[in-house]
């Protein structure tokens, strides 16, 4: 039985390692739940054995059920019907139910709307388990943010009306933002949103690339206020399919073609709004879109580690010259990069993902139930913030570096497998495909970079970081935290440049220095993983056959903490060099540099 | 209006997973050596029930025959979506053939008010599918094997389609009917997760009782009685307690039940004996793979 939770052993070593208690008990709120509801648990050991029943039940239906159907499902894609409906592949129309029975649609809702409430953590493994089998389905899982949003923001009536279906499965959603003219700058959406005489609204415009544009609850970013330019100009509203709502096109794509991909004309749809006017894009689309990242993290994961799988296979069972080409050093080299890389974006994204259910549920406690006590209040309110800012850096950092990591992945994985990596016969090449999205949608890499470089210049990531120096290592990684060490210092000469030089200049070299900050951080995190005090045995395997031999996670994560960081430290030196450069011509010579307008 | 359904379950041994080292010397397998698992065409017939369920509304029992072990396999259908779980267990049960078992089996169902019985087509271990209508046989209602389709469900009556071997065959009978599912019907639903973090405490009275004996090692009877007692009173507050029937519950006439019932002899045990075998090598052209699947076909390996 293939089951993609259960042979996938890092997924399994880091669910012991990372702390998933201190998540339940946030989410749980103290486990006040248990008397309400007979599914909730009553402590964080029942909380985190439900965690992994339910991983364990999904990664069965991911091997068994959904990868099998992946590249059917890639062929097909979807049809638009001459009557404006979307006819989905058929696998995908197959996976929907099964999730929907499998009760996994409400992942972190809360427990009185029928969801599972269970941490983004437990939330981001889940997806990258789920993108293992079939990327373009992650945008229907992986898009429970819709609901999240309904949730955190809307009226009780809203969610009364739209998150029982969801987390039946009954329903999905799309986030309908993106405008022709309104991609990555969603300042500049013109969709208009209007009311009548009895306070009615209806929106009326047009709308492109919305991912599952025929899902069944639309969010929709709106202008409400006509005389108003900028973000402060935008609502958020809700509305449903119908006679109104027209499909006019489904994109024709590079990958993910499980996933309808739609422009859509709103033709004075009838719509309700959600939460307050003028807060769309500043307060409710901006958590939209930070849930929506670590989503696409999580994707990236899992055609990475899809990917990554069939490499590995091949090199080992791949004779040239007489011997399989793993045993080549150029082949043996990209496998390690791509297995040590695919490992720092899992421990990234998990950590992001940690401090994401530390920031909403010290959030969520201060608005419901702040302490009476003073300086418990104040500690409160300290955690709150410091998350707040730590979730606000290492978002985007994941989505990048997983996202890039994910392309790097599936470029080399092709690589390996040669003239038939190119060819249909193997996965790699669709899994190559999927990827492509990944570091455009749900902002850009290049926008990420913007994100992440404030925190890095801003004190967040040497607060963060030296949070993580802080922490209890074994003494095998003492040399190790000292390159760490130094590498942090590195890093503040090179923000000290960059700070005099002004901002224009901070983006110009928002990616070397936010690739360090990551490097350092993995390196923190490979570093902790090295000193777990989980015990667990992983088989060394040769040529594809288990030879009997096992070793200590523990002692693996060692040598993985010592090859990654050796290798970044004069990686690190040349980027910080490279910063400290002071190179303009970006700016001066950029004429010069790239020539004129190719003419007709 | 629902459709009160009744499954039929077995735990039995995962036979895919026999390999030289769970052999014994006489030709028989070690049980115990392979881990157990839910028969998988009872999953497809629980899938069917589930089905019905879900269209129609109803109540879905699952009974199963054997050791107290299979109280996991019991908890697995109420993950599934199962609304009540019973297991038949009693020592006198055992080395009961398919006479013996659908004899059991029938005494249990006819307590159990039920419109559809569903039976996986037969069983991994021992591959007879022959409980299934003998059960009915004893039951007295219609059997319609070998599903791999309901057709229709209206009222009183059922429409199926039945593999027949060499084709298929369209059915109408009218309610109550014993069903045996094929694993071509449907593709079983994976555990609910809700269903799993509800259900995942749920025992069956001898589980509780084992349980207790292995947490209170120096109790003596009485008291481990007691605790037993006290527990699953808790455990039925929470709707948490599988039922447990002896053969005493069902009523049965214990001639008919385990050896004595059981007129089944072992003719012959051919002992397989598990090796590695030459290997050959297959020209990779048109004429070296066709060459190769008619020999195949011829020695019937494929059809």
């Amino acid at each position: 039985m293939a089951n993609f939770y259960r042979d996938n052993n890092d997924i399994q070593f880091l669910f012991r390692h990372v702390d998933l208690a201190t998540s339940a008990e946030i989410c749980e709120e103290d486990f006040a739940f248990a008397g309400e509801f007979d599914h909730a648990p009553a402590d964080a050991a029942e909380a985190i054995q439900n965690y992994e029943m339910v991983l364990d039940s999904l990664g069965e239906l991911c091997g068994e059920f959904i990868a099998p159907r992946s590249e059917s499902v890639d062929r097909e894609g979807n049809v638009l019907n001459e009557d404006g409906t979307v006819t989905r592949a058929k696998g995908i129309a197959e996976a929907i139910e099964k999730l929907g029975q499998a009760e996994v649609m409400g992942f972190t809702l809360p427990h009185r709307f029928g969801g599972l409430n269970f941490p983004n953590l437990v939330y981001s493994m889940a997806i990258e388990i789920l993108s293992r089998a079939d990327a373009a389905l992650m945008n229907i899982f992986g898009l429970q943010g819709i609901a999240e949003t309904i949730n955190a923001f809307a009226s009780e009536e809203i969610k009364q009306k739209y998150l029982h279906d969801f987390s039946a499965g009954k329903v999905t959603g799309a986030m309908v933002l993106t405008e022709p003219d309104a991609g990555s700058d969603l300042q500049a959406v013109k969709l208009r949103a209007f009311q009548d005489d009895d306070g009615n609204w209806f929106l009326h415009g047009v709308k492109r690339f919305i991912t599952n544009g025929c899902g069944q609850v639309l969010l929709v970013l709106a202008r409400s206020e006509p005389d108003r330019s900028g973000g402060l100009g935008l609502s958020l509203f809700v509305c449903e399919p119908g006679p109104t709502v027209h499909i006019r096109r489904l994109e024709d794509k590079l990958g993910i073609h499980g996933s309808p991909t739609c422009e859509i004309f709103f033709d004075n749809t009838p719509c309700e709004i959600i939460g307050e006017r003028q807060r769309g894009l500043v307060t409710y689309v901006m958590s939209l879109m930070n849930g929506a990242r670590i989503g696409i993290a999580g994707q990236s994961m899992g055609i990475a580690e899809a990917a990554y799988r069939i490499a590995r296979d091949y090199a080992a069972t791949r004779k040239q010259f007489a011997v399989a080409i793993e045993k080549l050093p150029a082949v043996r080299k990209m496998l390690i990069d791509m297995k040590i890389d695919i490992e720092a974006g899992r421990a990234l994204l998990y950590e992001t993902s940690r401090v994401v259910d530390l920031e909403l549920g010290y959030a969520r406690r201060l608005e419901t139930n702040p302490p009476e006590d003073k300086p418990e209040l104040k500690q409160l309110k300290d955690n709150a913030r410091k998350y707040k800012r730590a979730a606000a850096m290492l978002t985007p950092m994941s989505k990048y570096y997983c996202s890039e990591m994910c392309n790097r992945v599936t470029y080399d994985s092709i690589q390996v497998l040669g003239g038939s990596g190119y060819m249909r016969d193997y996965a790699c090449e669709r899994h190559a495909r999927d990827a492509r999205i990944t570091t455009i949608y749900e902002g850009t890499s290049q926008l990420q970079v913007v994100a992440a470089v404030r925190g890095v210049c801003s004190g967040t990531a040497e607060k963060f970081m030296g949070e993580l120096a802080q922490q209890d290592y074994d003494a095998e990684v003492k040399d190790l935290l000292e390159m760490l060490a130094e590498g942090t210092e590195k890093l503040k000469e090179a923000i000290a440049y960059v700070k005099e030089q002004g901002n224009e200049y901070m983006d110009l070299y928002g990616r070397p220095l936010v690739d360090i900050a990551i490097d350092l951080i993995n390196g923190y995190l490979f570093c902790g993983q090295a000193s777990t005090k989980v015990q667990m045995e992983v088989p060394v395997l040769d040529n594809g056959t288990a030879n009997g031999k096992s070793i200590p996670m523990k002692e693996r994560k060692a040598m993985l903490a010592r090859r990654y960081i050796t290798r970044n430290a004069p990686k690190i030196d040349a980027m910080v060099e490279l910063v400290c450069a002071g190179d303009k011509s970006a700016f001066t010579d950029y004429e010069a540099l790239v020539g004129p307008v190719p003419g007709e | 209006m629902g459709y009160n359904c009744v499954v039929l379950i077995k735990q039995v041994p995962d036979t895919k997973r026999i390999t030289g080292d769970v052999m014994n010397d006489d030709g028989t397998v070690k049980r115990s050596a392979l881990p157990a698992i839910f028969n998988p065409e009872d999953l497809n017939a629980l899938e069917l029930a589930l089905q019905i369920k879900d269209k129609f509304g109803g109540h879905i029992t699952v009974l199963t025959m054997g050791l107290p072990a299979a109280s996991a396999m019991l908890r697995d259908a109420l993950y599934r979506g199962a609304d009540e779980a019973i297991l038949i267990t009693d020592r006198r049960c055992a080395a009961s053939d398919t006479l013996a078992t659908s004899y059991i089996l029938s005494c249990a169902v006819k307590k159990i008010d039920f419109d559809i019985a569903l039976c996986g087509r037969q069983a991994i271990d021992g591959d007879t599918a022959q409980v299934g209508p003998q059960l009915a046989e004893k039951l007295g209602v219609t059997q319609i094997t070998y599903i791999e389709e309901l057709t229709e469900l209206e009222g009183r009556t059922i429409t199926a389609r039945r593999n027949i071997g060499n084709g298929w065959q369209q059915v109408k009978a009218t309610l109550p009917v014993l069903l045996t599912v094929t694993g071509d019907a449907n593709e079983p639903r994976v555990a609910a997760a809700k269903k799993m973090m509800k259900h995942k405490s749920a025992l069956s009275p001898i589980e509780v009782e084992q349980k207790i004996r292995t947490e209170n090692p120096d109790a003596g009877e009485v008291e481990i009685k007691e605790l037993a007692e006290l527990k699953c009173s808790k455990l039925i507050e929470k709707g948490l307690l599988m039922k447990q029937w002896d053969l005493d519950a069902v009523e049965a006439d214990l001639n008919w039940c385990g050896q004595s019932g059981s007129p089944t002899k072992v003719h012959r045990i051919q002992s397989v004996v598990l090796a590695a075998k030459e290997t050959r090598q297959i020209e990779p052209s048109e004429e070296g793979i066709s060459g190769m699947i008619h020999e195949l076909i011829n020695d019937k390996v494929i059809a």
